[in-house]
């Protein structure tokens, strides 16, 4: 019984890290950088939500929105103002770039809400499911979580592969300069990418900070790097990968956490990164492609 | 495009290894050797650096007004005149050598601090090197006072707060089934578990499980929740600070785990996190040399005149603050400290006092220090009942 207990943990904060990822792994696949700024986009949408709800007692829907908004005007002013001007320079320009980003925003929020921790009411309001006469329990995040991040892949999927936009997506992803020459206005496509996975994020840090209450500046790092881990693990760029390596990730944790020792897990978990990665170095899903010459 | 990514994660990898052994290095400094310059003005110079920003900002600004209003209250019944000055180390022991030196530049004759234990280890020895005394409030590593003769505690040590706790659960709960929650990247928590885990096997007390995180992983703490509700345990210990302990309360609060839970000071500030609903710190008991609502007619007054000039209840670091600028006051007086020396001859001639005296505050009752530094007092126990610390019996 705990075993099945762990596992639903572990899916759920997975299902977390695997939303967080999908923002990391869609830029890179499109704009080829490390969005090191993401996770604190992340705590960004965690702090506009607390504010709409605890501080104008707005619903807690109509905070998950407004935060939605927030960072996707956030993302965008971020791509425009700090990385468009970098295009073309070489990629660690761009990396050293979003670290200040990253920095920026922790600095901001800290100025905005001061450094001391909040603790941020949960949007779900229903009763945990009890089962086996109370042996298991199945927090209503826990629930919310994976059937957003449910919900989120098969949305991401149906848009990359049906719509025009997301098709132009992949087009600037196989080849920028070709999709440009198609008539595919790159700089909108890579803008339209900050800004789904700035919303992405905003979500992201709802369910993080609902499921684990604790909310100051920081908040959004750790899980951002981890994300970031977890992009790699299943594969960055594939957007099946981020998902499938978040939610790997998340149970890899937490039976590590569960089995062997809460002292070791982290070093359990990257072992376990380091081993696939020297099986599988493009990731679980990722494609190894031949880099043009 | 594959090296951008292991370049990133190398990357990643180094800043993390370099963020976990910051507070080992011995730091160097720079400007402390050069003199406090004179006095003019007539004012004692006492500084402090704490975490006025960051994670543990909530400590360092107790810490900060503690130590403003005990020495507003000394200025204003004449005597001894002290000018407080305080600097901003976000925690980071290597941000504290800057404002190690900041101060010494301003010329500070008296260190009443630093606010974290990981900060206080650091400047300690600088402290030690340069003839500085020093008075942590509420640095409570024993390697802190280990760095110098002229370095003293006002808080616990960490492994006397693991071994009160021991007791304390010895006399009043014997039969429990202990968990033990505990941040083994900090050296406080490490410190309280370690004295505590030896002192309850002399006891004899049943730790059946025990489980740890680390600064890096803290962000999701429910299996460890689930490790002691799944081992029956019915008291849980937590050496550890009140945000993840919000955040293991809320969690046992959602699964429906209710285990007597036990804090030290670390503890203490957490009904202060905003947005943390207090029926959740129900019930929780903590061992801590001060108790906010006491009859005591001192603390009375003490909390009393906090509140009003910043808007909060004080909590065990304002209170070990306050005490701290008493404590320097009573020796500089006895020692005849005057505003000219500088601050070799004032380290001389307080770390004489501080072997000799007695003090009685708002932390304790008859302080005294041992030659390490180390202070001995009594702690407390109170319990938070509909929102509030009362006494514990």
């Amino acid at each position: 019984m705990n075993f099945l207990q762990y596992l639903i943990n572990g899916v759920s904060i997975g299902a977390v890290y695997a939303i967080i990822a999908l923002g990391y792994t869609m830029v890179y696949g499109i704009a080829k950088m490390l969005n090191f700024a993401h996770g604190d986009v992340i705590m960004v949408g965690a702090y506009i939500s607390y504010c709409v709800t605890s501080y104008l007692g707005l619903p807690a829907v109509l905070g998950v929105l407004i935060a939605m908004a927030v960072c996707t005007l956030l993302g965008v002013l971020i791509e425009g103002l700090a990385y468009k001007p970098l295009r073309g320079t070489s990629s660690l320009a761009v990396l050293i770039t979003a670290i200040g980003i990253s920095y920026f925003l922790q600095n901001g929020a800290q100025l905005i809400w001061g450094s001391a921790p909040k603790n941020f009411a949960s949007i779900v309001t229903f009763a945990p499911l009890k089962l086996f006469s109370g042996r298991l329990t199945i927090t209503g995040e826990v629930i919310i979580t994976i059937l957003a991040s449910i919900l989120i892949m098969v949305a991401l999927t149906l848009f990359t592969g049906k719509t025009r936009m997301g098709k132009a997506m992949r087009a600037v992803s196989e080849d920028r300069d070709a999709a440009q020459l198609m008539g595919i206005n790159v700089n909108r496509t890579i803008s339209m990418t900050f800004a789904i996975g700035s919303a992405l994020a905003a979500i992201a840090g709802v369910l993080l900070c609902s499921a684990v209450p604790t909310l100051q500046p920081t908040t959004g790092s750790m899980p951002g790097i981890r994300a970031f881990t977890a992009a790699v693990f299943g594969g960055i760029g594939s957007i099946p990968g981020a998902m499938l390596g978040g939610i790997l990730l998340g149970v890899i944790e937490t039976f590590s956490k569960a089995y062997f020792s809460t002292q070791f897990s982290d070093a359990i978990v990257f072992l376990v990164l380091i081993l696939v990665l020297l099986v599988k170095p493009a990731g679980l899903m990722g494609k190894a492609v031949q880099e043009k010459v | 495009m594959k090296k951008v990514v292991s370049l990133a994660l190398a990357a990643v990898m180094a800043a993390s290894m370099l963020a976990g052994c910051g507070g080992e290095k011995p730091a160097a400094n720079s400007s402390a050797t050069e003199k406090a310059s004179a006095q003019a003005g007539g004012v004692i110079k006492v500084g402090n650096s704490g975490p006025l920003t960051n994670d543990y900002a909530m400590y360092g600004k107790a810490v900060e007004y503690g130590l403003k209003l005990g020495f507003e209250e000394i200025n204003a019944k004449g005597g001894l005149q002290y000018e407080v000055r305080v600097e901003d180390d976000e925690g980071d022991s290597e941000m504290a050598v800057n404002s190690f030196n900041t101060l010494m530049d301003w010329g500070m004759q008296i260190m009443a601090g630093p606010t974290t234990s990981g900060c206080a280890v650091t400047i300690g020895s600088n402290c030690a090197e340069d003839h500085v005394f020093m008075l942590t409030p509420s640095g409570s590593d024993p390697n802190i006072i280990a760095t110098g003769d002229n370095v003293f505690q006002v808080a616990f040590t960490d492994p006397n707060q693991g071994l009160v706790t021991a007791d304390y659960i010895s006399m009043n709960y014997k039969d429990s089934k202990i968990g033990l929650i505990y941040e083994s990247s900090n050296p406080y928590s490490v410190g309280v578990r370690d004295t505590f885990v030896s002192e309850a096997k002399t006891k004899g007390l049943n730790v059946v499980c025990e489980e740890s995180y680390t600064s890096d992983n803290k962000a999701d703490l429910s299996t460890q929740v689930t490790k002691c509700q799944a081992a029956g345990c019915d008291l849980v210990f937590m050496p550890i600070y009140s945000v993840e302990g919000a955040q293991i309360l809320t969690y046992a609060n959602k699964i429906g785990y209710e285990p007597l839970f036990v804090g030290c000071d670390g503890l203490d500030g957490i009904l202060a996190v905003e947005g943390f609903d207090p029926k959740l710190a129900e019930g929780v008991l903590l061992l801590t040399p001060f108790d906010a609502t006491a009859d005591d007619e001192r603390v009375q007054e003490f909390v009393k005149n906090y509140t009003e000039k910043f808007g909060v209840v004080p909590n065990q670091f304002a209170a070990d603050a306050y005490d701290a600028a008493y404590i320097i006051d009573q020796a500089c007086q006895a020692a005849g400290v005057t505003a000219d020396m500088d601050y070799q001859q004032v380290c001389d001639k307080v770390v004489e006092q501080m072997l000799t005296m007695t003090y009685s505050g708002i932390t304790g009752e008859t302080m005294t220090w041992q030659a390490d530094g180390a202070v001995s007092k009594l702690p407390k126990a109170v319990k938070v009942e509909n929102g509030v610390y009362v006494t514990a019996d």
